[in-house]
């Protein structure tokens, strides 16, 4: 007898088959994986799940019960709390604060301060999870938040708790305290609904595993341990993909971006790199490690202490990215939401932002050639769109990348690339679609700088590989050395670390 | 039911209820389809209208400003005093363009430099500037020496008085600044994200003055035609200008969370702002009722505005 049970869910929206006909069990006190690419319908589901939207049809039971609900409250009453990509805490109030919202312990509204934070750390220290209960939310961590945000499900009774892309945004420590508090929610008996991109972690947590395409169920696996990683792949694609890396071997012209004794006020060690023309240099480092901080000082987007960039000898201003454009120089953000795509609106705006001026004689727009230049970025980068006049928030976190990429490509004369956490959130068709995009572009001459958290995306793509930690350079590799212990063992903090990794 | 809802939630969708509005006071209200009526209707609506076209790029990359009313009178009055003391009428207005210019262009830099929220720069300048006006005219109306000056509101083309053409004209060009430029789409881009504008090579500092310049110099323009409608510069006028300028630019659907506008949501705006009140006083309403029914238009327009944002998601 299964303890969580979808049957036959069916959710269309205004001309979309979102989910059709979805049917999959959950074992109680099992971590279930849900896979998929962008758009498979994960998020709809897991929508449906928590009462956010109502299927059109199908039934959800728990426990042998029908649930009906209406409401996300209904949800919660059921037992059923989605933890988000994007974190639910009010910043300003305390852990235990948080944790009680909304049902605040005392009595005639005066505040029962003991109950408040002394309930709070009992069940912080049951789950394991080693937060001050008086600390406010802006003080702690992304991981440390989302411990809260697990401890806050488990306080409301929880029977069953979907995480969201988790790790998305943890550092692989974090990752791993995460993982040992999944292992003693399962120990509770909790259902745990697992989504992420990351087959690496389904394997290491999940116990079965459901995989969606285009709305439908494209495969259930109630045991994980009969199914191979190429297998879920080919189920989540439609198709095998045999190496999503297709790295291939390019010859390299001379220095292009020259950077030498770069520091800021987040980076305070002076930082030096070269990339060659048609060179795809990595950049590997824990969240934190200051790659980011690094590329964005080379941009002219935060203001340098101290330090030069130079494209093919000259010398890049270094106090605005308007001057690193002209110079031939472009950032695509790790941080898409804040700060790359413009929300909205529409493709074609959001492609030709800058590249317009070229061909807006007086500044007076030229809407022939704007959409045109969009239609073809929109079909040289395979953006999945109804028409260039979409807004962009509406697509899919890859085909927000892609547009951003097509922002650049559309600008003239750019001789360096720096692309922070190219395929954060992205599936893997759209990945490998990116990683063509980076080969052709350096094999037409491009320096190309790739900064990343995931290792087997560094390692898989790079021509050389940068690793930094706590915002110095800790080493290089070439592409004959790359070796994963290794370069993770300059990527931590702490050397003895390594080891447990 | 479902077709009639499209149609008042689409984009087109005050401009349609505008229309009905139109129509139906049309045929209902006595007078109101007069060519003299209908001339005052848009007389009346000279000074909002006029300043709507800037401020709709204020509130399209996520700025605001408080400080048009004082701006107007202020500007009105030096176009007045310079012209007296100057002699030449020219001269007086190019002095008022420029000191409207200036106090927009404070405005921009304080905001944009020193990342001073807009409100309360704004808030700060609306007080200083109509302490300026006050200061130089010692509190009292001045009046106008040269009769030629009276033109600029009274002259006529084609029987439409110039107000009106030169309201319609900046219709026209700033309309086309929003759409057909690469300065409007910028706006438009910083209203919507800021930063990212930003790291895709928008010079947001300097585009954030422009645009507040630009509404200094366009109130100023207002101010002189305020002036010599009302045949002197007067220190209190167009007190209150900036919430009728906010207001019909939000009825028009411009969004005050940025990136969102549309000329001719501002332009329907301005209308319904001027159709309400000229109605009202063609079936003798009081004056104080008029406050209410500005007041529930706004809002009525507002909770349009989130049916249809929430409509579209």
């Amino acid at each position: 007898m299964s303890y969580l049970s979808v049957q036959n869910i069916s959710k269309s929206y205004p001309g979309v088959q979102a989910l059709s006909d979805i049917s999959f069990s959950v074992e109680k006190g099992a971590v279930h994986g849900l896979m998929g690419e962008n758009g498979a319908g994960k998020s709809t589901l897991i929508r449906v799940l928590s009462g956010d939207q109502s299927a059109d049809s199908g039934t959800i039971s728990i426990d042998g019960i029908e649930q009906n609900y209406g409401s996300v409250r209904d949800a919660f009453d059921a037992g059923v709390i989605v933890i988000h990509q994007e974190l639910q805490l009010v910043p300003e109030l305390t852990v235990a604060e948080n944790l009680w919202l909304g049902r605040f312990p005392g009595r005639g509204g005066v505040l029962d301060g003991r109950q408040l934070v002394e309930t709070v750390r009992s069940r912080l220290q049951e789950i394991g999870v080693d937060v001050d209960p008086n600390a406010k939310v802006t003080s702690l961590s992304i991981g440390a938040r989302q411990m809260v945000e697990i401890a806050k499900a488990v306080m409301m009774e929880a029977r069953v708790i979907a995480l969201d892309e988790p790790t998305s945004s943890l550092s692989s420590r974090e990752s791993e305290i995460l993982f040992k508090l999944i292992a003693r929610l399962k120990a509770k008996g909790t259902v745990i609904l697992y989504v992420s991109h990351r087959l690496e972690e389904i394997f290491h947590l999940c116990d079965s595993l459901t995989v969606l395409r285009d709305g439908r169920l494209a495969a259930h696996h109630p045991d994980i341990a009969n199914v191979t990683r190429d297998q879920i792949i080919a189920e989540m694609v439609g198709r095998e993909i045999g190496n999503i890396w297709g790295w291939r071997e390019r010859s390299f012209g001379p220095v292009r971006l020259e950077v030498s004794g770069i520091c800021g006020e987040k980076l305070p060690g002076p930082a030096e790199f070269s990339v060659r023309q048609g060179e795809i240099l990595g950049f590997f480092g824990l969240i934190g490690a200051g790659r980011s901080e690094l590329m964005r000082l080379v941009y002219g987007a935060d203001t340098r202490r101290g330090g030069t960039v130079s494209i093919d000898g000259i010398e890049v201003p270094a106090d605005n990215p308007r001057g690193a454009i002209n110079a031939g120089l472009v950032l695509c953000p790790e941080d898409r939401k804040h700060d790359g795509i413009i929300q909205g609106r529409s493709i074609e705006e959001n492609i030709a932002i800058s590249s317009r001026r070229h061909m807006s004689p007086f500044g007076i727009l030229q809407p022939g050639k704007e959409a045109a230049l969009a239609d073809r970025f929109i079909a040289r980068l395979k953006v999945r769109t109804p028409s260039r006049k979409q807004d962009i928030v509406n697509l899919s976190g890859g085909n927000q990348q892609k547009v951003i990429l097509g922002r650049w490509l559309s600008e003239q004369g750019v001789k360096v690339l720096i692309v922070d956490e190219p395929t954060r959130g992205i599936d893997v068709g759209a990945k490998s679609e990116i990683y063509d995009i980076l080969y052709e572009l350096a094999e037409g001459g491009m320096a190309i700088v790739v900064v990343s958290s995931e290792l087997p995306e560094v390692m898989g793509i790079s021509d050389r590989i940068f690793v930094m930690c706590e915002g110095r350079m800790t080493g290089e590799f070439a592409r004959e050395t790359f070796e994963e212990r290794n370069i993770l063992t300059l990527a931590l903090p702490d050397r003895n670390a390594a080891h447990t990794v | 039911m479902n077709s009639l809802k499209k149609i008042l939630l689409g984009d087109q969708g005050l401009v349609v209820i505008f229309a009905v509005a139109f129509a139906i006071v049309s045929l209902t209200v006595p007078n109101f389809l007069t060519e003299r009526n209908i001339l005052g209707l848009l007389q009346s609506v000279v000074t909002i209208g006029i300043v709507a076209c800037t401020m709709m790029f204020c509130l399209a990359s996520r700025d605001f400003d408080l400080s048009v009313g004082s701006t107007v009178a202020f500007t009105g009055m030096i176009a007045v005093i310079a012209s007296n003391m100057t002699g030449s009428i020219v001269l007086g207005l190019i002095i008022a363009l420029l000191s409207g210019t200036l106090v927009g262009a404070v405005n921009g830099f304080v905001i944009a430099c020193f990342r001073i929220n807009a409100l309360i720069t704004t808030l700060a300048t609306m007080q200083i500037v109509r302490g300026l006006a006050l200061i130089v005219s010692d509190g009292r109306a001045v009046g106008i020496n040269d009769p030629g000056f009276y033109q600029l509101a009274l002259s006529r083309f084609l029987g439409i008085p110039t107000p009106i053409w030169v309201m319609g004209a900046l219709f026209i060009v700033f309309g086309f600044l929003l759409n057909r430029t690469v300065f409007g789409k910028n706006t438009l881009a910083i209203g919507g994200n800021p930063e990212a504008a930003r790291l895709a090579g928008v010079n947001v500092v300097s585009m954030r003055i422009w645009i507040f310049a630009l509404q200094g110099l366009i109130c100023a323009v207002a101010g002189i035609m305020l002036a010599s409608r009302i045949t002197s510069g007067q220190p209190n006028a167009a007190t209150g200008l900036e919430l009728s300028v906010i207001s019909a630019c939000v009825l028009g659907g411009v969004s005050l969370a940025g990136g969102r506008a549309a000329m001719t949501g501002v332009i329907v705006g301005v209308m319904i702002m001027g159709i309400a009140e000229n109605v009202m006083n063609l079936l003798n309403i009081q004056a104080f009722y008029q406050y209410v029914v500005r007041g529930l238009i706004l809002l009525i327009a507002v909770l349009l505005d989130n049916l249809r944002s929430s409509a579209s998601r």
